[in-house]
């Protein structure tokens, strides 16, 4: 059943991988709210970030890293972004292409903050970045940066090994 | 056993009041504190001297950010329409210009005269305010209500549902907290979170 609901939300993510890097997709807080409730075999990395927000920037080559050493096995890394649509075309997906973003990026509009910012996890005071790691049965959010690959890393590395005990 | 529960329930319940107020932030009920910090025309400024105010609009804001520049004509709206019924904005800039350097007094300086800001424009260089607030993101809004020498905290969070777009705006929610402050209502939504910049430490990067 998780099985399935990952494959579905995973394909309609998919044909953001074989077309250009540019290409970002607008999505609504439904989308995210599925990612947050998958129960993945392998764990799901969500990064809420914007273009405009210095912090997020330099935390981005950390999660462009970890997409290219871990999505062979299955990791799965979204990097959410919260720019204002009107700036999709002139600064988002500029922004996307000339850091030639590998991983999904998906711009989030829905302008009413305050109805869904608890719903991602009920400790974020809605300060950007923020990271959520979710894999089978567990959740853990970040309200922080990190500060360097090595901490998203080893973030990612304890749910990948208790997965591997759990199974 | 039965101890061990309720020890267990406390520990609980004094973890999840922690969540959701991390470092003692103000939360609604609160009392806030006064403060003397100096304003973009080089004088000190604390809100025990508005003699005539009924409360406050504290915004913890600053110049860069494009979430506080996009509210910015708002506030200004938001000045006019209730520093006349004794609630004027106080707008108090934390962030470290070592990361921010748009974030400087100087700066505060130029943006002030480039929106003509009708309020006062604070510069709180040690950030002792903000932590005091518990303020994490700009613009973050605190709504005080004077109680004879107190200061309550009636309303803490967000402005409105759009920061995007102001013609879109459904939900008010701190001109609701306003209006029903003003008529001596309970405030029925007293806290909003909204995605802002983070307010810039010292010492981080």
């Amino acid at each position: 059943m998780n099985h399935r609901i990952l494959i579905f939300i995973l394909s309609s993510l998919l044909p953001l991988s074989f077309t250009s890097s540019a290409q970002v997709r607008e999505v609504k807080f439904n989308t995210i709210d599925s990612l947050l409730h998958l129960s993945p075999d392998m764990p799901v990395v969500i990064n809420f970030w914007a273009t405009w927000c210095k912090p997020c920037v330099q935390e981005l080559p950390y999660f462009e890293e970890l997409h290219k050493n871990y999505s062979a096995s299955g990791v799965k890394v979204v990097m959410v972004s919260l720019d204002f649509k009107r700036e999709l075309e002139s600064r988002l997906k500029p922004f996307v292409q000339k850091n030639n973003m590998a991983s999904e990026v998906l711009l989030l509009n829905e302008p009413d903050y305050n109805s869904w910012i608890n719903r991602v996890d009920s400790s974020w005071s809605g300060a950007i970045p923020a990271t959520v790691i979710i894999s089978k049965g567990k959740k853990e959010f970040f309200e922080k940066e990190f500060s360097s690959y090595a901490e998203l890393e080893n973030s990612l590395k304890l749910h990948i090994h208790s997965l591997k005990k759990s199974n | 056993m039965k101890t061990t529960f309720a020890s267990l329930g406390i520990l609980l319940c004094s973890f999840l009041f922690i969540a959701a107020t991390p470092d003692g932030a103000y939360a609604p009920g609160s009392k806030a504190t006064d403060f003397k910090l100096k304003n973009i025309d080089g004088k000190m400024v604390s809100l025990s001297d508005y003699k005539d105010a009924k409360g406050f609009i504290v915004t913890f804001t600053c110049n860069h950010c494009p979430f506080s520049k996009a509210y910015e004509d708002r506030i200004i709206a938001l000045h006019n329409k209730y520093s006349k019924l004794g609630y004027p904005v106080v707008a108090i800039n934390s962030n470290d210009k070592s990361i921010a350097p748009d974030d400087s007094y100087e700066g505060m300086i130029e943006r002030a005269k480039e929106k003509s800001f009708p309020f006062v424009y604070l510069y709180d260089e040690s950030q002792e305010i903000a932590k005091t607030y518990g303020a994490t993101r700009t613009p973050h809004m605190y709504l005080l209500k004077k109680d004879g020498k107190n200061l309550e905290v009636k309303y803490v969070g967000a402005i409105d549902d759009n920061s995007d777009d102001a013609s879109a705006v459904t939900k008010k929610y701190l001109e609701n907290a306003l209006d029903e402050v003003i008529e001596g209502k309970e405030v029925t939504t007293n806290s909003t979170k909204a995605i802002g910049c983070t307010i810039k430490w010292k010492g981080t990067k």
